[in-house]
C-alpha cells in the first residue's frame, strides 16, 4: 500500500513539474503587466528543440539549455510584436501559440519514433535513505530539484528583493513607475523573455523526462492551464505550486482509476485534472480583496512610452 | 538619518526672499534659458526664462496648457527640451532622467500620485530612492522624516487604506528623504481640505527656511498670494511676467494667466419653487469596490431652483453616491422609494430609466464615462439624448443628432474640428463642455454633475458655472460634487458634505465658512441636526 502511494505521489511530482515551470514564468511575465496568451506554443517550441538538441547531441543537459533558449526566442518574437510595435498582447500571444504549434510539428517530423536515455535521479546521501520521505523528496531527477529552487528564488525575488518591487510596481502603474525613474519597456522585456524561458524548460521536461519522446501536440493543453493557474492562483508563487500539484495528483489518480476499469469512458476521465484544477483554485480565490492587491493592475494593457 | 542641510533654524519664508534678493552674490539654485519644447500639435515651451534662489517659494501659474507641467517634467528629466540651457546651482547640467535631477538635489510631488495602491508606504518609498531594499532602515528613516515635518505617516500601512492627504505625505516624504535642494511641487492643494493646506504651508515654510527651493505650481491665486514671495505667470507656453504675488493682487494675475479680465457670474436670488425633485430618503449602500466606501443612512433634498453642492475629499463616498443617483448601482425594488425622482420612487431602476424620469447626469470620468473615446461627437451625443425624438422606428436621424450636438458645440464655445470629430480628440476642458453642454441642453428636471470644471481653465470653468446657474434659474434641480470648496460657494444655495459615507447637515453658503466646510469634511459635523425628509416640505434647512 505505502509503495502505492509513494508511486502515486512521486507521478504527481513528475506530471506537476511542466506546470510549475510554466505557469512561474509566466507568473513573472504577468507581474510587469504583459499578459502572453503564447505558453502553449512556447512549450511546444521548447519541448521540440530541447529534444531534437538532446537526440543530436546525447546530452540531456544541452537539450534543457536549448530548450530554454528556443522557449526565451519566442517571447522575445511576441515582446518585439508588443512591447516595441504595441500590437495587441492578446491577438499577439494567440498568434504565437498556433505558430509554435505549427513549428514544433515540422521542426519535430523527424524525431518521433527517437527515444532518449532516462536521467538518473540525484540520491542525496544519507537523506534517501530515509523511508518514504528519503524517496520522495530526497532521490528525485535534477529537474524537480531545479523547480523546486526556482518557486524559491521566485518568492524571494517577488517580496524580499527591489528588483520584486520594480518587477510589481511596473505592472501595477507603468506610467508611476516612469516618472520614477524605471524602465519600463526593458523591465518588461526581461519578464516576458524570463516567461519563455521557464515555459521552454516546461517544456524541455515532459519531452525529455517526462514521456520521454516527441509527440506532435504533446503539451495536450498544459499550456492553457498554466494561464488559469496564474489567475486562479491571484499571482502568487505558493498557490501556483498547489495548482501544479494537484493538477498532476489528479492526471495520475484518473490513470489509475482507468487501470482498474471502472466503467466511465476515458475520455471523460481525462477530462478530470482540468476541471478539479480549476474548480478548486475558483473556490479558493473568491475574496476579491486578495483578488485587487495581488493582481497587476495593468495586465494586457500596452504602455506608450512619452514622446 | 537625516539632517538638515542648512545649520540656520527655521527662518520666516518672507525673510528668507528678502535675504536672497537683497544679496547680489547669491548663486540661484536653478536657472532655466531659453527652454523650447514642441509637441507635435502645440509649442508647450516656447523661450521660458526661470529663477529660483535658495529658500525661494516661487509660485509658476497659468491656465490649463499653459505649459507649466511640462516645464517642470523638462526640470525633473522626465521630457527632454528640445531647445535652451538648464543651470543648477551655476553650472550648465544635463537632466536625462529622473535619476539625474534626484542625484543633482531634485525632489518632484505630483499632482497624480505616482503611488502603487497595493504596496506599503515603506515599499512605495522604497521604489523612488536609489540602491537597495532595506526595509526596517529605511521604515526607521521615513519615521524620524515625518516627525520632524510634522507629517505623521504609517510605514507599514497599504497605501490603498490612506486618505488622499495621506498620500500627498508620502510623496512629500519619499522626496524629503532624498534632502532635496529643490523641491517642485505640482497643484498639491487641488485634493487637500483647507485644515489640511494650512499643515502642508507650514512645512513647506518650514523647508523654505532651511534653504530649500520650492517650485509651487497651482491656478488658485489666493493660495499663491499667502505662500509665495515670487510668482511666474504663463500664457500658452510663454512667461507673461514675473511678480510679487502679494503686491499683484489676485485679479491682476489672473488677467496676466487669461490675457482679459475674468468675467463676473450673475447669480440672483434662489427661485426655489419648493417642489422636491431629487429625493435621497436613508440610502444606505454596501460599496461593491472593496476599497469603496459604504453609504450610510442618506438623507437629503434637491428642490427645483436651487443648487446644491455636495463637498468632501474623494474617497469619502462620492462615487459610490453618484452611482446610486445616476442608475449605475440600482437598489432591490424593495427599497425603491430611497432615491425619488420627481417624486417617483426610482432607486431600483438603472441609469436609462432614470434618465426617462427626467434626470441627466456628468460623470467625473469623462473617457469612458462620459463619452466614448474613439466615438465622434455626433455619436457621443445620441447615445444620452435618443429619446428626445432622434430615433424613429429604430432608424436614428442622423440630421436632428447633428442639429443637436452643433447646437452643443456652439451654445458651450466647444473648440473641435467639428460634431464628426473623434471625442479623444479634444481636450479635457473641450470635452467637458461638450458633456455638460450635452446634458444640459436636454432640458433636464434634474442634473447631477460630478466636478464640473476638473481640468478646465478659467475661462471655460467660469462658462460652465454660469450654465448650471441659468438651469437653476429655468428651475431645475441641480446637484454638484465637487472638490473645490471655492466653487461650491460661489455657486451654490445650499452646500452638504460627504464623509466617511455620511452626509452632513446642509448649510447655505452665507451662514457657513470655509473653517465650518473644512472641519466637517474632516467627518465632525453635529450628528443630530441631519435633514429631515419628511412629506409636509417644510424642513429645508436645519
Amino acid at each position: 500500500m505505502t509503495e502505492t502511494i509513494v508511486g502515486i505521489l512521486l507521478a504527481t511530482l513528475g506530471a506537476g513539474t511542466p506546470l510549475v515551470f510554466a505557469t512561474l514564468g509566466e507568473l513573472i511575465t504577468e507581474k510587469s503587466g504583459v499578459l502572453n496568451l503564447g505558453v502553449e506554443g512556447m512549450m511546444l517550441i521548447g519541448a521540440v528543440c530541447g529534444f531534437a538538441a538532446a537526440a543530436e547531441s546525447g546530452s540531456l543537459w544541452f537539450g534543457v539549455v536549448i530548450s530554454m533558449f528556443a522557449g526565451g526566442g519566442m517571447a522575445l518574437l511576441f515582446g518585439i510584436l508588443t512591447l516595441t510595435f504595441q500590437a495587441n498582447q492578446v491577438a499577439a500571444g494567440l498568434a504565437l501559440t498556433i505558430f509554435g504549434i505549427g513549428t514544433s510539428a515540422y521542426i519535430g517530423l523527424d524525431y518521433t519514433s527517437v527515444t532518449l536515455p532516462n536521467i538518473d535521479p540525484i540520491q542525496l546521501p544519507f537523506l534517501s535513505d530515509i523511508p518514504v520521505i528519503g524517496r520522495l523528496l530526497f532521490s528525485l531527477d535534477p529537474l524537480i530539484y531545479l523547480s523546486f529552487a526556482m518557486f524559491g528564488a521566485i518568492s524571494w525575488f517577488l517580496y524580499r528583493t527591489k528588483g520584486g518591487l520594480v518587477l510589481r510596481a511596473v505592472g501595477e502603474s507603468p506610467e508611476s513607475a516612469v516618472s520614477l525613474g524605471h524602465h519600463v519597456i526593458a523591465i518588461r522585456y526581461l519578464a516576458v523573455w524570463f516567461g519563455g524561458a521557464m515555459a521552454g524548460l516546461g517544456g524541455a521536461y515532459l519531452a525529455l523526462v517526462y514521456t520521454p519522446l516527441w509527440v506532435e501536440e504533446m503539451t495536450a493543453g498544459r499550456g492553457w492551464i498554466a494561464l488559469a493557474l496564474v489567475v486562479f492562483s491571484t499571482w502568487r508563487p505558493s498557490r501556483v505550486m498547489v495548482g501544479a500539484y494537484l493538477f498532476g495528483g489528479v492526471t495520475i489518480v484518473q490513470f489509475h482509476i482507468q487501470g482498474f476499469g471502472v466503467d466511465i469512458p476515458s475520455q471523460l476521465l481525462s477530462t478530470l485534472p482540468y476541471l478539479a484544477t480549476i474548480l478548486v483554485l475558483v473556490l479558493i480565490s473568491r475574496d476579491i480583496h486578495t483578488i485587487r492587491l495581488n493582481a497587476p493592475a495593468s495586465l494586457g494593457k500596452p504602455y506608450h512610452p512619452d514622446l | 538619518m537625516f539632517r538638515r542641510r542648512f545649520s540656520a533654524g527655521p527662518r520666516l519664508p518672507t525673510q528668507a526672499i528678502k535675504l536672497t534678493q537683497s544679496d547680489s552674490s547669491t548663486i540661484p539654485r536653478l536657472e532655466l534659458r531659453d527652454i523650447r519644447k514642441v509637441y507635435p500639435a502645440v509649442v508647450a515651451n516656447d523661450g521660458v526664462n526661470l529663477t529660483a534662489y535658495p529658500g525661494d517659494i516661487h509660485a509658476i501659474v497659468g491656465e490649463n496648457g499653459a505649459g507649466k507641467s511640462t516645464l517642470m517634467k523638462i526640470v525633473y528629466g522626465v521630457t527632454k527640451p528640445d531647445a535652451g540651457e538648464i543651470r543648477w546651482e551655476g553650472e550648465r547640467v544635463r537632466i536625462n532622467r529622473p535619476a539625474d535631477a534626484r542625484k543633482i538635489g531634485i525632489g518632484m510631488v505630483f499632482q497624480h500620485f505616482s503611488l502603487f495602491e497595493t504596496l506599503t508606504v515603506a515599499q512605495n518609498i522604497a521604489l523612488g530612492m536609489e540602491g537597495p531594499y532595506r526595509p526596517d532602515e529605511l521604515s526607521e528613516r521615513i519615521e524620524s522624516v515625518s516627525e520632524h515635518y510634522g507629517l505623521p505617516l504609517d510605514p507599514r500601512r497599504l497605501v490603498h487604506s490612506l486618505s488622499v492627504g495621506e498620500r500627498q505625505r508620502v510623496e512629500i516624504v519619499r522626496c524629503l528623504l532624498q534632502e532635496p535642494k529643490l523641491l517642485i511641487m505640482d497643484e498639491p492643494t487641488s485634493v487637500l481640505t483647507p485644515q489640511a493646506v494650512t499643515k502642508l504651508f507650514d512645512t513647506l515654510r518650514r523647508l523654505a527656511g532651511e534653504g530649500c527651493s520650492i517650485l509651487y505650481i497651482s491656478h488658485k491665486l489666493e493660495e499663491i498670494q499667502e505662500l509665495c514671495g515670487v510668482a511666474t505667470v504663463m500664457r500658452r507656453g510663454k512667461v507673461t511676467g514675473v511678480v510679487d504675488p502679494k503686491k499683484e493682487g489676485a485679479a491682476g494675475l489672473a488677467r496676466m494667466m487669461i490675457g482679459r479680465e475674468l468675467p463676473a457670474y450673475e447669480h440672483g436670488e434662489p427661485v426655489s419653487v419648493r417642489e422636491e425633485r431629487l429625493v435621497l430618503d436613508r440610502l444606505s449602500m454596501t460599496s461593491d469596490d472593496p476599497f469603496g466606501t459604504d453609504l450610510k443612512d442618506i438623507s437629503f433634498t434637491v428642490y427645483g431652483g436651487e443648487i446644491v453642492g455636495i463637498a468632501g475629499i474623494s474617497g469619502n463616498g462620492q462615487q459610490e453616491l453618484l452611482k446610486a443617483i445616476s442608475g449605475e448601482a440600482p437598489l432591490p425594488a424593495s427599497r425603491a422609494s430611497a432615491v425619488r425622482i420627481d417624486g417617483k420612487p426610482a432607486a431600483h431602476f438603472d441609469a436609462d430609466t432614470r434618465r426617462d424620469l427626467g434626470l441627466t447626469f456628468v460623470p467625473e470620468e469623462r473617457l469612458g464615462r462620459g463619452v466614448v473615446p474613439p466615438m465622434s461627437l455626433d455619436e457621443n451625443a445620441l447615445l444620452t439624448t435618443y429619446r428626445k425624438g432622434m430615433v424613429r422606428y429604430g432608424l436614428i436621424d442622423r440630421l436632428r443628432v447633428r442639429e443637436f450636438a452643433e447646437q452643443c458645440v456652439q451654445d458651450f464655445d466647444v473648440r473641435c474640428a467639428g460634431t464628426h470629430a473623434a471625442a479623444k480628440s479634444l481636450s479635457g476642458g473641450n470635452l467637458q463642455k461638450f458633456i455638460v453642454g450635452r446634458e444640459m441642453n436636454q432640458k433636464p428636471e434634474v442634473l447631477v454633475v460630478s466636478q464640473p470644471t476638473w481640468g478646465v481653465d478659467v475661462g471655460a470653468a467660469s462658462a460652465i458655472r454660469q450654465a448650471l446657474i441659468d438651469l437653476r434659474n429655468e428651475r431645475a434641480a441641480v446637484l454638484v460634487v465637487s472638490e473645490e470648496l471655492d466653487e461650491l460657494f460661489e455657486i451654490c444655495d445650499r452646500i452638504v458634505v460627504i464623509a466617511q459615507g455620511r452626509i452632513s447637515p446642509a448649510r447655505k453658503p452665507s451662514e457657513t465658512d470655509m473653517e465650518e466646510i473644512g472641519l466637517w469634511m474632516s467627518g465632525m459635523f453635529p450628528e443630530s441636526e441631519t435633514v429631515k425628509v419628511s412629506t409636509s416640505g417644510t424642513s429645508h434647512v436645519a
